[in-house]
């Protein structure tokens, strides 16, 4: 190649690199960024057409990002100052992101739209949204965790069922496994930590001390929940297998190589498709069971679910807004929810969609009554990654249980440590301005 | 070829070569030198999330990531995940590029040049697609590799779900992937051994046994010096294959010091914790390589 | 066939072997040849079986009992990558940045791989020495602040951000260089004599001359800018904008059952750099051995 010719073509490659990577503009309409994750990513583009019909002068860009990836890309994209207009946000991460002042807040305008109606929601569901004083997000879904199991194995099993206590769970565990001694009564993902985190909440365990500054998991209550939870895992009840290494959960559901597992909503609909025909009528959902009998029933659960919010560096605040109070409506929280299977945190939808009438909602239902939100500290996912290792450690044997929870305490107590001094400062801060 | 020569030289010589410099180092200096102070700074400090909302919230903390760090269990399970790779990877990739070499390097060999090419096509395989792969292979109840085991009467073994075994499979993943690489070195420098020696040797009747280890291995010494260096520090950044395949698990047995930085820095966005990490792995390379040059000098090669 | 370049002949036939019996070299070369072949296909199996599986019909790859070719070969991962997860698209930002990236940096390291081989200047050694003393700092340290680096021009999630970390490389230069000490001064001189400026020197005397080498270094570059994953999984936050590793990477935490569809994916993102390694592996080579086996 000439040396003018070469010149020229690195030119022109310079060129192209830097036209594409300036922005597009979309024929006058003002676009609207929305990240949404997983499966909702998927599903939520549908629900764009009406919107833009309604407003002929937005175009919202729906970008998919898969839930493995979409806590660490939201901080990512907030560093480096990429964050788009509004997102879906998991209601565990809107203390994180509210403590960045990375949100636009919403209160104001929550109470002047028409679109919203708190009364109309689940009790929970709005508090998850609030921190220090003000609305973050505006409830989109809600989700929670409950037993899904094989109903013919749990008969065949003559296993006391719906389960009132951990004991009745454990009996009717140890008789399902009975039937098939390679088979297992219930999978537990071991890297997870909602399972175990759910367990000690219903033990009323504390998990945080001081305000959210330390750890406390070394303390009976956990202690109790752990017990119950490795006892499953030490007595062959559950397979030791992470995520990963369950090849087909609905294969190996179907195959009865488990018997029961806990998971959300969004796996109704996913059952439905993929279970093959003869195994429809075969299975149902549970309530999770209390501690001990005669407690409130049923025992809490995670309160999980998304919000969706605007950010606060948001170019198109307005459309954003507009595009939220349209996923909010009823009609839309119906008519997702027939797409995405996730449930709608609207009850006036529920009716709509006929969800009130399913039996196999009825135990969310029943659920959401009683749901829990998890620590609202910044640092959740932190420790919550901690908690998970700390658990697998003691299912594998590779620890002891006592210094499991003694290290991850001390764990949490170092992931917080900055939450501590800068709390600590801020009361310092209003002590010396109370004595002025 | 000719020496460079440094004496002399008009200062047109030298305002061109400043100018033909400028782009390269400026590149060098912009985006390389100063991220490397910066990183410096950034890891007596404890930058972190809340300080990129409010700088306010930074704290020179001096010293204070590194004594953690060496107090932190985890930062220790994290070296020794990576000594362990380098240890086990190291000799493994070494011994077999030479022993390919000396395959494909004998005479009796044919069709060098396409052994050479299918032995350097891992290589050039992106890391990703072959950790992708691996764990596919790897599977404990479906993967090839676990179905042909059993048919040989070797009970299944859980790659990624067995902190031992799951190292072996990041270390199988890393020598497939660079002793191609290597065996193209170990042929240079064995064609490089003159062949009268070896003659010589063959006249005084010596067997290939002793032709190895008199003639072949002593000679390949600077070359088996360089090899080990590139593998190791290779080895010791080790991070895309953890990444993708067992994500520094089970029980963070293959979480080397790369993935804990990148884990620390890009995952919770404690800066000033991973830029400390940065530097101890630096370090670490440092020693390494100090030691094997150690060891080279302590040993000089036969004649 | 290409064989491997070096100094000394190697005498193919070597010393006739009058004492060892015609079959002993026969099995030996039985031997040889036999490991050289099995150590081939225990190379190439897990490539093999990535083309193979990504033909399989979905659920095949991984069932009982195992097979090695599908049963009847389909392309539909193949379509589904490219139609509905845009494979494709992340297939030409690949693409795009790899010839961007190698295209500056060849510009950038030849220059320099040049000044520092035969411009005369003060300081010239010292600065190339402390230039390969930076080869010993790992890419990891400075990868945190070159990301806020990026921040601050405001290059997150964008192409160019992504450009900037693989323009100059110590390594290119150093390769350069070492190609360019064997240009004959001679050759310069007599251009200096005839009034040609140092610049136009380089532009028509020398740049002819370092084709070879460049094209060597355009490889590794490409090769390198292709394959790398940390920089642009933490730069590009647009999955628009992707390499292909990185939506390779999270098409694999998000599809992690799929194991067709992944394998296809593999194969999309490693049959153009094995191509190219292919054609050009002469040059690639001699590349390594110029800027290894020195020292």
């Amino acid at each position: 190649m000439s040396r003018s010719c070469r010149a020229r073509f690195v030119l022109a490659l310079l060129a192209a690199t830097c036209i594409s990577a300036c922005k597009r503009n979309d024929d006058g309409r003002t676009t609207v960024r929305f990240w949404a994750f997983g499966r909702e990513g998927e599903e939520v583009r549908a629900l764009v057409p009406e919107f833009e019909r309604r407003n002929p002068d937005l175009h919202v860009e729906v970008e998919q990002v898969p839930w493995i990836a979409a806590h660490e890309k939201i901080l990512t994209a907030y560093v480096g100052d990429a964050l788009p207009d509004a997102a879906q946000m998991g209601n565990t991460w809107i203390p994180e992101m509210a403590a960045l002042s990375a949100l636009a807040p919403l209160k104001a305008r929550i109470a002047r739209s028409k679109s919203f109606d708190r009364g109309d929601s689940f009790a929970g569901v709005w508090d998850s949204n609030e921190v220090g004083g003000e609305l973050w997000g505006a409830p989109w879904y809600v989700d929670t965790r409950v037993i899904y199991y094989r109903t013919d194995l749990i008969e065949e099993a003559h296993a006391p069922w719906p389960p009132k206590s951990w004991d009745e769970w454990r009996t009717a565990m140890e008789r399902v496994r009975a039937l098939s001694p390679d088979h297992f009564a219930i999978l537990l993902p071991i890297d997870e930590w909602a399972q175990v985190m759910t367990l000690g909440l219903q033990r009323g365990a504390p998990l945080l001390k001081d305000g959210g500054r330390r750890g406390h998991f070394d303390e009976p209550q956990f202690r109790a929940a752990l017990a119950f939870y490795t006892g499953l895992f030490r007595d062959g009840l559950a397979p030791p297998l992470d995520q990963s290494g369950v090849a087909n959960l609905f294969q190996q559901f179907a195959e009865g190589y488990f018997a029961m597992f806990i998971s959300g909503p969004w796996n109704l609909t996913e059952m439905e498709r993929r279970l093959p025909p003869e195994m429809q009528t075969r299975w149902a959902t549970a309530p999770m069971p209390p501690p001990e009998a005669g407690g409130e029933y049923p025992g809490t659960s995670l309160a999980g679910g998304a919000s969706l919010v605007v950010f606060r560096g948001a170019q198109q605040p307005e459309g954003a807004w507009r595009w939220i109070e349209y996923l909010s409506e009823p009609a839309q929280q119906a008519e997702f929810f027939r797409r995405a299977g996730d449930l709608p945190s609207r009850r006036s939808a529920w009716k709509v969609t006929g969800l009130a009438d399913d039996p196999r909602a009825a135990a969310f239902l029943t659920q959401l009554a009683q749901v829990s939100p998890a620590p609202k500290v910044p640092e959740w996912e932190q420790i919550g990654a901690r908690l998970a290792v700390a658990t697998e450690q003691v299912v594998r044997g590779a620890r002891t249980a006592d210094s499991a929870l003694a290290a991850l305490d001390a764990d949490a107590d170092r992931i917080l440590e900055k939450r501590r001094f800068l709390l600590d400062r801020a009361a310092r801060l209003r002590a010396t301005e109370r004595h002025r | 070829m000719s020496a460079p020569r440094t004496v002399g030289g008009s200062s047109a010589e030298a305002r061109a070569a400043w100018w033909l410099l400028s782009p390269a180092l400026l590149a060098i200096g912009l985006f390389f030198a100063v991220p490397l102070v910066a990183a410096l700074f950034l890891s007596l400090t404890d930058f972190d999330l809340y300080g990129i909302a409010d700088l306010g919230t930074v704290r020179f903390v001096g010293l204070g990531n590194y004594t953690d760090l060496l107090a932190d269990p985890r930062f220790w399970r994290a070296v020794k995940n990576t000594l362990v790779f380098a240890i086990l990877g190291g000799p493994l990739t070494i011994v077999a590029a030479l022993f390919g070499a000396v395959l494909v390097d004998s005479k009796l060999a044919r069709w060098k040049g396409f052994f050479r090419t299918v032995y350097y096509a891992p290589v050039v395989t992106t890391l990703v697609a072959a950790a992708v792969v691996w764990r596919a292979f790897l599977h404990p109840t479906f993967g090839p590799v676990n179905r042909i085991l059993s048919a040989v009467g070797i009970p299944g073994v859980d790659w990624l779900g067995n902190p031992r075994w799951a190292t072996l499979a990041i270390v199988s993943l890393s020598v497939w992937r660079t002793f191609g690489y290597c065996l193209v070195i170990f042929v240079a420098g064995l064609q490089s051994i003159p062949t009268s020696l070896y003659e010589a040797a063959r006249l005084e009747g010596a067997g290939t046994w002793r032709l190895t280890m008199d003639i072949t291995l002593p000679l390949l010494k600077p070359t088996t010096f360089f090899v080990a260096v590139i593998t190791s520090v290779g080895l010791f950044q080790i991070f895309a294959e953890p990444y993708v395949i067992t994500r520094g698990g089970p029980l963070e047995a293959t979480t080397s010091l790369a993935l804990m930085m990148y884990e620390q820095g890009f995952r919770w966005w404690s800066l000033g914790r991973a830029a400390a990490i940065a530097f101890l792995l630096f370090v670490l390379i440092l020693a390494a390589s100090a030691i094997q040059l150690a060891i080279r000098r302590l040993r000089p090669e036969e004649g | 066939m290409p064989g491997p370049p070096s100094a000394i002949a190697v005498d193919a036939a070597g010393p006739p072997r009058r004492t060892a019996p015609r079959q002993r070299a026969r099995l030996a070369a039985l031997a040889v040849n036999g490991l050289l072949i099995f150590g081939a296909v225990f190379t190439l199996l897990p490539l093999l079986w990535m083309i193979s599986a990504s033909l399989m019909p979905a659920g095949e790859a991984l069932a009982l009992p195992l097979r090695w070719l599908p049963s009847r070969p389909t392309l539909e991962h193949y379509a589904a990558l490219f139609q509905r997860l845009h494979l494709g698209r992340a297939f030409l930002n690949s693409l795009f940045l790899s010839l961007a990236i190698t295209a500056v940096s060849l510009f950038c390291n030849a220059a320099a791989g040049y000044a520092f081989a035969k411009l005369r200047f003060k300081g010239r050694d010292r600065l190339f020495a402390f230039l390969l003393a930076t080869l010993v700092v790992p890419p990891q340290v400075g990868v945190l602040p070159l990301f806020l680096e990026i921040k601050s021009l405001g290059l997150v999630n964008s192409r160019l951000g992504v450009l900037v970390a693989g323009i100059a490389t110590v390594f290119g230069i150093f390769l350069v260089r070492q190609f360019a000490l064997s240009i004959p001064d001679e050759l310069l001189d007599a251009a200096r004599v005839d009034g040609a400026s140092e610049m136009r020197i380089f532009v028509s005397v020398v740049l002819p001359i370092l084709k070879p080498i460049l094209v060597t270094l355009g490889v590794f570059t490409f090769l390198a800018a292709w394959n790398d994953f940390m920089w642009p999984l933490v730069v590009l936050t647009d999955e628009a904008k992707q390499t292909l590793p990185v939506a390779l990477a999270n098409l694999s935490g998000e599809h992690v059952q799929d194991t067709e569809l992944m394998m296809a994916g593999a194969v999309i993102t490693v049959l153009p750099v094995l191509l190219l390694f292919f054609a050009l592996q002469k040059h690639y080579v001699e590349g390594i051995l110029l800027g290894s086996v020195k020292e």
